[in-house]
């Protein structure tokens, strides 16, 4: 058994342009199962940091508790982190991105730490539209307690040791939007070339994303009669299209028509290209995106992809007319203005 | 498209082992090095001795194309010390005579001569004796070893190594007629032996003929000449001032041993620039460090003699110029000549043939600058009983091409006096075995050290040039071998791919280190190797492709930086990988084809 990764890696990995390399994101070895969904969507966020230019100091990943929410340990070891409570990753992140505005939040979550113990927490952070990417690593089970069926695993699905269950599942990105969200997309650990872009889109959002990637428990929840196993997943999934993320520094140069309709300039200056394939799709609709959602589960497929994305977005801090500053640089000066200020604010009361 | 790899064939994996491949013998050495790990050193050196059957004195002095060619050498700043490992084996081993092959006291009733007792045809001799030959061997040295003995100085190669080595043929029985000059082939063939092998090297070494060369007498030497001279003790000590002519190995050895017998201005001066010299690297270190300097880009051009005496030379200054197709020209600077005073010159610059003993109507064709024409993989020549190898065959060379050719020609004997055809080679032997030992445990040690290369311990240097027998590098002591031995990557352990279990998971292209896996659609090569996860530039190594997985892609491996580290097998839920010992070894003389 390995409990080290080896130190060595390809030679000529590419730079990005804070001169790192990919080696510079990653976090120790992975203690999940082998093949693990989650670990591959560790490799994606990895890649689209790096890819991104992000330095590691500038990101802030925070979780709860379950496979999935130990995940943050196995990339990005050079950025801040918390592992808090089960269930309670959104109102951390709600604290910490009060105080400090200039970080990115990466929360990671899992099915059950979301839509079970966690949900109300989770409804919450996506009704004030907190400025964070919050990804659920979703295989429909509590992994981590031996893979008991979560809120997320299908009505009839069965896991590897159980029956089948009973109940109708809850579907994130489809409650999500009824929330309010306006960023929402769904994914699958097995496909890189979506997930990695739909993260770099989800980060340049200004607003709360939700992404939420199925990922097969191998262990408990990848058998035959799994609705969220590798193979299930493959042969019923549906991409909404797929999305070309281009960085603010190339877009001068980038081949896409200017005000095409499914082209969206983020708060960033970057740009995202819709390649719609679901013709019936209007993603900047939130009617069109929850009828969409809601005609692909009725006909037992999985839909993928960008699902809604408000172009408008305020977050809690335009909401609330936050300190521009993070808290932490505000002097005294700052924050005891003096006696005039204060006969200021005291005259506008009166 | 590219089409699935084909690892049934040998020579697939055999390429990802890339010392192993890159060694003219193939000796195994990823197999000896684990051995030497487990401080089996007997063990380890009778793998080096089947392969390459002078452990010894290869761990000393081999040419070693195996190191550049190391994988280690791609992701790390050097290669594993591969060579200086092999000594290792060969300093710490116990008695091997209960593990030398036994020789029929019965013979065969054949009789083979090998003219020339260099390793070449000591390694005939060793692999034919088993076999039930009459082997005898002729060499006008008083003792075998050929230029291992007369040329190797004693201070990289000590005469104890080498007698041990030698002996172990020898004492199996062979016929030696030593110092004996063979003066005519026809005379040989005319004593009824089933077949000959010649393995007489390139003993002559070259003269320049400057101005000045008939005056300076005896103060200007061949280096190869001066060398064997030094070695049969006929000489003893040289002048103060003594410049070496020439930028190879026997420059090398010819500067660091005038500077034991007296030489206390000892310069080599060599007509191309320092870094296109022939020595190795590390040769040209070894000299450095005895205080040698080299002065590069000086062509000779006279003898300059004064009172009918040689007092220097003088050297035109020039500079390398390269057209477009890269050849080079030397070009005069037009600075006046330079002048370098002098007792002694010692010209070495180059070695060729010579075979005035053959006559020209026994049936032994010659071609080209007129050597004998050999067929490159059987090395017979035109006269189907003689055969040639190491250096005689195709010009000077080092001492592990030249086992590894006789290792060939003794194949093609024993196939000739058996009756069968000389093309029909035996295939290597192989095994290809899984080293899975539990659900994450490997019988190999997969994790991979991050030590730098062991640089080995020289004695002192005022000891080392005051006796020119006192052997220079020390060699690694066990802790130090073991070290290095685990720097390692265990290339011989095969990533191998089953495609029906995988499921596309991607775990095994998120845990590499070194991002050698993808899955992807298959293409054209150029176009595939564009698309992989890590950069894939090194067209040398192969990219080890499946057949189609159900999602219509394929799992691409480059090989070029693989660590063999094993974590993509660790991390598959499926074992759709497994890290597999492959075993290649090639094929000797007896073993049926
Ligand atoms: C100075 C020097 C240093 C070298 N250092 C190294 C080194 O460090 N590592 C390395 O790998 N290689 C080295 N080499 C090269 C290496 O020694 C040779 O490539 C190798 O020995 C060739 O082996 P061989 O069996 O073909 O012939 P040789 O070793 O040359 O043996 C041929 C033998 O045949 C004898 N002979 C020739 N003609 C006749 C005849 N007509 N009758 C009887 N006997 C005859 C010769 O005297 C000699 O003993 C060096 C060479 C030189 C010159
Ligand atoms: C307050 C509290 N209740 C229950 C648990 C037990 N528990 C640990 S992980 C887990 C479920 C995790 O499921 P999920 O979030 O889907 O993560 P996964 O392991 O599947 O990735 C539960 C119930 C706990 N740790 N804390
Ligand atoms: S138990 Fe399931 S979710 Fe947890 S690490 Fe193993 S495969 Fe992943
Ligand atoms: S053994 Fe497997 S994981 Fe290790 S470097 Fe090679 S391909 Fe990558
Ligand atoms: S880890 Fe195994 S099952 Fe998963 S993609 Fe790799 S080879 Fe296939
Ligand atoms: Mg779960």
């Amino acid at each position: 058994m390995s409990y080290q990764i080896p130190s060595f890696r390809h030679p000529d990995l590419p730079v990005n342009d804070l001169g790192y390399t990919r080696a510079d994101y990653e976090g120790s070895i992975s203690t999940l199962c082998a093949g693990c969904g989650h670990d591959s969507i560790s490799g994606s966020i990895v890649k689209a940091v790096h890819e991104l230019s992000i330095a590691p100091h500038h990101i802030a990943k925070l979780s709860g508790i379950g496979c999935s929410s130990k995940a943050p340990t196995y990339f990005l070891g050079k950025s801040h982190g918390f592992n808090s409570v089960h269930g309670r990753m959104p109102s951390v992140v709600t604290g910490a991105a009060m105080a400090n505005r200039d970080l990115l939040y990466l929360g990671v979550s899992g099915d059950g730490d979301t839509a079970s113990i966690g949900m109300g927490q989770f409804a919450h952070a996506v009704r004030r539209n907190l400025n964070m990417v919050y990804i659920v690593m979703n295989n429909g089970c509590y992994g981590l307690t031996k893979g008991q069926d979560s809120a997320t695993a299908d009505e009839g699905s069965a896991s590897k040791k159980g029956d089948p269950n009973p109940f109708s599942a809850i579907d994130l990105p489809g409650m999500a939007l009824q929330l309010g969200a306006t960023f929402v997309a769904r994914s699958f650990s097995g496909d890189k070339e979506q997930l990695v872009p739909l993260i770099k889109a989800a980060i340049s959002h200004h607003g709360f994303a939700l992404i939420d990637v199925i990922s097969p428990c191998v262990t408990f929840n990848n058998n035959p009669a799994s609705t969220k196993s590798y193979e299930f997943v493959r042969e019923h999934s549906e991409a909404t299209g797929t999305v070309d993320f281009v960085p603010m520094k190339e877009e001068i140069t980038t081949r896409y028509h200017a005000g095409s309709p499914h082209e969206v300039t983020m708060h960033d200056g970057s740009v995202i290209h819709l390649n719609k394939v679901d013709e019936n799709l209007d993603p900047f609709d939130r009617g069109s995106a929850m009828m969409t959602l809601q005609r692909h589960r009725d006909a037992g497929q999985i839909l993928t992809g960008l699902i809604y994305m408000d172009r408008d977005s305020r977050d809690l801090h335009d909401v609330l007319e936050t300190s521009q500053r993070p808290l932490n640089t505000l002097g005294e000066s700052d924050l005891c203005p003096g006696n005039k200020v204060l006969q200021t604010i005291n005259a506008s009361l009166r | 498209m590219l089409k699935p790899t084909d690892t049934a064939n040998p020579e697939y994996f055999h390429k990802v082992v890339d010392c192993q491949y890159a060694c003219p013998a193939h000796t195994p050495v990823p197999e000896y090095i684990r051995l030497i790990a487990a401080e089996r050193y007997t063990d380890a050196y009778m793998v080096n001795w089947e392969s390459n059957v002078f452990p010894g004195v290869l761990g000393r002095t081999c040419d070693r194309p195996c190191e550049p060619a190391c994988r280690r050498g791609r992701i790390d700043e050097e290669p594993v010390a591969i060579c200086r490992l092999k000594r290792v084996a060969a300093d710490n081993k116990s008695s091997i005579a209960d593990r030398l092959p036994p020789i029929p006291e019965k013979k065969n009733g054949k009789r083979i001569a090998c003219i020339g007792a260099g390793p070449a045809s000591l390694t005939v001799a060793r692999d034919l004796m088993p076999l039930g030959y009459d082997i005898d061997i002729y060499d006008n040295q008083i003792a075998g070893g050929g230029m291992m003995r007369s040329q190797i100085p004693s201070f990289r190669l000590p005469l104890e190594v080498l007698d041990e080595e030698v002996n172990y043929i020898l004492d199996m029985g062979v016929t030696t007629f030593f110092d004996v000059e063979v003066e005519s082939l026809k005379a040989m063939l005319e004593k009824d032996y089933d077949a000959i092998f010649v393995g007489t090297g390139a003993p002559r070494g070259k003269l320049l003929k400057l101005p000045g060369l008939d005056e300076a007498g005896d103060a200007v030497h061949i280096g190869i000449d001066w060398l064997s001279n030094v070695a049969f003790d006929h000489t003893d000590k040289i002048g103060k001032r003594v410049l070496v002519l020439g930028g190879g190995n026997t420059a090398m050895d010819c500067c660091r041993t005038s500077k034991r017998l007296g030489g206390e201005d000892v310069r080599v001066v060599v007509r191309s620039p320092f870094a296109d010299m022939k020595a190795s690297p590390w040769e040209k270190e070894d000299a450095m460090h005895e205080g040698i300097p080299i002065y590069d880009n000086h062509v000779p051009k006279e003898f300059v003699i004064e009172d009918g005496k040689m007092t220097g030379m003088l050297f035109e200054k020039v500079e390398a110029q390269y057209d477009d197709n890269g050849k080079r020209s030397l070009v005069p600077t037009g600075e006046d000549p330079v002048f370098m005073e002098a007792d002694d010159v010692l010209m070495a610059i180059g070695q060729e043939n010579a075979f005035p003993w053959i006559e020209r109507d026994v049936g032994v064709e010659f071609g080209e600058w007129d050597m004998p024409v050999v067929d490159r993989v059987t090395f017979q020549s035109t006269n189907e009983k003689v055969f040639f190898g190491g250096d005689a065959a195709f010009g000077p060379e080092n001492v592990i091409t030249a086992v590894a050719q006789g290792h060939q020609a003794a194949v093609s004997i024993d196939l000739l006096l058996r009756g069968e055809s000389v093309t029909d080679r035996p295939s290597p032997l192989t095994n290809l075995l899984s080293q899975k030992m539990g659900v994450h445990e490997w019988s190999y040690d997969n994790a991979v050290e991050s030590d730098e290369r062991y640089v080995v311990p020289l004695a002192p240097l005022d000891k080392a040039l005051s006796d020119r027998k006192l052997e220079v590098e020390l060699g690694f002591d066990q802790s130090t071998g073991y070290k290095e031995a685990e720097r390692c990557l265990n290339c011989d352990v095969q990533t191998v791919f089953e495609e029906t279990r995988c499921i596309e998971c991607d775990a095994c292209v998120d845990i590499c280190p070194t991002d050698c896996i993808t899955f992807t659609a298959n293409g054209e090569e150029a176009g595939l190797r564009s698309r992989l996860t890590g950069p894939a530039n090194n067209l040398a190594q192969d990219l080890y492709v499946s057949e189609d997985l159900p999602t219509g892609r394929v799992m691409v491996k480059d090989e070029d930086v693989c660590l063999h580290c094993g974590l993509c097998a660790e991390r598959c839920p499926t074992t759709a990988w497994d890290m597999q010992k492959f075993l290649y070894n090639v094929s000797k003389a007896g073993h049926a084809a």
